[in-house]
């Protein structure tokens, strides 16, 4: 055989952050969601801007919820990161430990998300700004309750014989995703709470 | 890694000789029979096939729509089809050009030629890939499902409201639309992330960035545009959809909403569309030019400057289409600015070309000349763009039969010749045979004089105030004899596509054997066997240069170390393309199509109530984690 060779045999099978293509494949999806929440909010202020009283008589929304929610988000970066440290690590016990309460986080976030639903003052079928609200908050929603439900599978995951190898590296992922759903919050807060109380 | 599983005896494919390692990695890539298998497949190049075959049919089903409308113009005064059915074509037509055949057949030949191109042994996520083509297919299915139920959207390809709000509109057609697009939205964006990832990750060891060939740049850059352009649509989609189903108020201005809204995020898609459609075709000339004049692409740096160029200036000429709405005067000379600027990236990229072919030794076998075909045509499309693009002529022509003249010309010259010269340049990598020449040539004498012939005389329609979207016209306007020209050259035109089609079937049984590389290309898909085996190389080629099969003779390097037992490919660095994991490829697997089913049921399911959203979640949900649930202990490694 007249050829070289370039010895690949002993490479890794798994690696961390952007070595690896599931980092490349979650950045992809949040730059495409990240497009469509800015144009949800683009959306949102076109409509503010050139109409100014098309929310008509509605109230603001109340702080409560929407307060312990996003305190609640941005606290959970801490453990998130820890996951990822700990996954790089590979030290099994933390990540367990780590994951499961980022799961409960999680559950917790998504009660806190219904309690804001239902304490809304407009009803999506009120008027424009009443649907965007709901728009908005929904569309979020969906994200928490994605990225929860992939960390509860994960967990789970990590309890059985499969919680090896790159499942380490699967874990680092989902923490780098719930990075995304934590980012992706704050400006909608500032749009949807607090924009309208200037 | 655990120890037990490191012990395990593991053959590598340096242990091998070519005829035992080119069997066992068949064996380990390969794809099960019976059906169970065929819907688990997860192999790029039957993926690509399928969705390619799947775009044809959609061509022929959309065009069989505009000879319907053509024989109905013909003549004034005409009662073939009434003034609704009429708008039902045009939307049909529209739509599944541009949704249906326009952007997945840019998928079509990415998913099966990207991963070849770079030297690799499946796509990024091939999973997902598999999941992204049946969604497409039931998209596509439930819109034609629909309309052969008579649940006919009749608003145009681009739904605008307050035309298709409840009011106006109160059948299900627009509903059925809308969950279309979001579909196949869906799949394309699906597809996008695979080839970013699959370009930037999973390229040939040696494969350095100023070593990507064109034809994978252009790719790159289409799915960025898809990446930033689809999720408006999307979100227009469900807008619109919500409003009709759940009664928001986003388009409806006596609650505050406004109607503009619903432009703003269809053009913010819709313009950049445009480039989504025609990007595959500018890769596709690219790849046949390089080839066909034995010289690479003159320029490398400059075409991909300009394709970066284009995929940003694509954007910026959204709001031109809003002229006729009226804008702030600033704000329309940009625009008019930004329509003007995307001639100059488009014209580097033809000179390009043109100095390739000019430099090189052209061979005119029929791939090269529909892209000749293409230059032509493409230019005029262009000439009378500029024109629409200067503000004053645009409101004048605008909604005439100008405006119908000017885009065919772009989306056909800019998709469908080139689409067709791919398909005489790929056919015989896929197939194995290469198609007949002499059927190829006449074919181009019909499609050429058949599109002309049918598009040209709509510019002078356009200029005498033709409107677009009247079913008939009185014979008073005098607009008859260009008319019957128009429909004579439609017939030829689709007559070019049945005789396309009978050259493939007839070849594909007894065409001429076209062996490894039949033109003699430079490009690493023709480095292995036509047509390639599941795994697609046997070894993994290394690149030492841009045009791998005509500088690297016997300079032959390849990679060795990977397993053979087990799905492995070679994940590189981004610049560089350093070799730096052995991760491994997902296997085959019936839950993507289980969860595009599970998805498109709920979808069909909310367009009569909310509550299938609710109840198809969770089923949604159970099947992805089957999806995602390792099977075998190895998928942890
Ligand atoms: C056989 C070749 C074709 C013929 C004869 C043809 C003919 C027509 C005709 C007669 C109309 C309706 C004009 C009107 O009443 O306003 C139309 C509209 C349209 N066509 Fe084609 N067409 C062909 C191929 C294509 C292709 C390949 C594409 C896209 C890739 C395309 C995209 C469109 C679009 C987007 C519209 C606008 C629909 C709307 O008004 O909503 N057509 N075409
Ligand atoms: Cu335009």
């Amino acid at each position: 055989m007249a050829r070289s060779v370039i010895d690949v045999s002993g490479l890794p099978t798994y690696a961390f952050g952007s070595r690896v293509t599931p980092w490349w494949g979650t950045f992809s999806f949040c730059l495409l969601e990240g497009t469509g929440f800015a144009l949800g909010i683009g959306g949102y202020l076109y409509l503010a801007v050139t109409n100014k009283d098309w929310a008509k008589d509605a109230v603001p929304l109340s702080l409560l919820w929407s307060a312990l929610f996003t305190l609640v988000l941005v606290v959970s970066a801490l453990p998130n990161f820890l996951i990822k440290r700990a996954a790089t690590r590979e030290s099994l016990r933390s990540v367990r430990l780590l994951l499961l309460i980022m799961s409960a986080v999680g559950l917790v976030l998504i009660g806190l998300r219904i309690m804001e639903f239902s304490a809304l003052p407009v009803r999506w079928s009120d008027n424009a700004y009443g649907s965007f609200v709901w728009l908005l908050l929904g569309l979020h929603g969906v994200h928490v309750l994605t990225d929860v439900a992939d960390t509860l599978v994960l967990t789970v995951l990590m309890f059985t014989r499969h919680g090896t190898g790159k499942r380490f590296s699967d874990a680092e992922d989902n923490a780098f995703y719930w990075y995304f759903v934590v980012l992706s919050w704050l400006p909608l807060y500032a749009v949807l709470y607090w924009l309208p109380r200037f | 890694m655990s120890p037990a599983i490191e012990e395990r005896h593991e053959t590598r494919d340096t242990d091998l000789g070519d005829e035992e390692l080119r069997a066992r990695l068949s064996r380990t890539w390969g794809s099960a029979r019976g059906l169970i298998g065929i819907l688990s497949t997860v192999d790029h190049k039957i993926i690509g096939i399928r969705y390619a075959v799947t775009a044809f049919v959609f061509l022929l089903a959309g065009g069989i729509m505009a000879i319907i409308m053509r024989l109905q113009l013909a003549r004034p005064d005409s009662h073939l089809v009434d003034a609704e059915l009429y708008n039902q074509l045009f939307t049909m037509h529209g739509t599944t050009m541009m949704f249906l055949f326009g952007v997945p057949v840019g998928e079509a030949f990415a998913v099966y030629l990207v991963p070849l191109m770079v030297g690799t042994r499946n796509i990024a996520f091939p999973r997902l890939n598999a999941f992204s083509y049946y969604v497409y297919l039931f998209g596509g299915l439930m819109l034609w499902g629909g309309f052969a139920l008579s649940i006919r959207p009749d608003v145009g390809w681009f739904s605008y409201v307050p035309l298709a709000n409840l009011n106006f509109t109160p059948g299900k057609g627009p509903d059925y639309w809308a969950q279309m697009i979001t579909f196949t939205e869906v799949a394309a964006l699906a597809v996008s992330v695979e080839i970013v990832v699959t370009v930037l990750k999973q390229r040939a060891p040696g494969m350095t960035l100023d070593r990507i060939p064109l034809f994978v740049w252009t790719m790159l850059v289409h799915s960025f545009i898809i990446i930033f352009a689809m999720p408006a649509i999307m979100l227009a989609s469900s807008m619109l959809i919500m409003e009709r189903l759940v009664g928001t108020q986003f388009f409806n201005p006596d609650a505050g909403g406004d109607p503009l809204l619903w432009q703003h995020l269809f053009w913010f898609f819709g313009h950049p569309e445009v480039y989504i459609i025609f990007l595959p075709g500018t890769a596709f000339v690219s790849a046949i030019v390089a080839t066909f004049s034995r010289r690479p692409v003159f320029g490398y740096l400059p075409m991909v400057l300009s394709l970066i160029a284009i995929g940003f200036l694509s954007f910026g000429l959204w709001v031109h289409h809003m002229f006729v709405t009226g804008l702030p005067e600033i704000g329309a000379a940009f625009f008019t600015a930004s329509s003007m600027a995307i001639a100059i990236p488009n014209g580097v990229q033809i000179f390009c070309w043109i100095a390739t072919l000019w430099d090189g030794k052209p061979v005119l076998k029929t791939p090269l000349i529909f892209v000749l075909g293409f230059f032509f045509i493409f230019v005029a499309g262009g000439l009378s763009g500029v024109m629409l693009a200067s503000v004053p002529i645009d409101t004048q022509v605008h909604d005439t039969y100008f405006v119908v003249a000017h885009f065919h010309y772009v989306l056909i010259g800019g998709t469908v010749f080139p689409l067709v010269a791919a398909v005489y340049y790929w056919f015989p990598k896929v197939t194995g045979r290469l198609m007949d020449e002499r059927l190829g040539k006449w074919q181009f004498v019909l499609a050429f004089c058949g599109f002309n012939i049918t598009f040209f005389p709509m510019h002078l329609l356009g200029l005498h105030g033709m409107p677009r979207r009247v079913y008939t016209y009185p014979a008073e306007m005098g607009w008859g004899g260009l008319n019957l020209l128009a429909s004579a050259g439609a017939l030829l035109f689709f007559a070019s596509f049945l005789l396309m089609l009978y050259n493939m079937i007839a070849s594909a049984r007894s065409g001429a054997l076209a062996g490894d590389n039949p033109w003699g290309a430079d490009t690493l898909e023709w480095a292995t066997s036509s047509p390639p085996q599941p795994q697609n190389f046997d070894r993994i080629p290394c690149v030492t240069s841009g045009s791998p099969l005509w500088d690297q003779g016997d300079d032959n390097v390849v990679v060795g170390g990977l397993k053979v037992d087990e799905r492995e490919l070679v994940v590189t660095s981004i610049r560089e393309a350093r070799p730096d994991i052995r991760e491994e490829s997902p296997a085959p697997s019936i839950w993507p199509f289980l969860a595009a089913f599970a998805t498109a049921v709920a979808f069909i399911g909310s367009i009569y109530t909310p509550w299938a959203i609710t109840w198809g979640s969770p089923v949604v949900a159970i099947v992805l984690v089957a999806w995602f649930w390792p099977k075998t202990i190895e998928e942890n490694v």
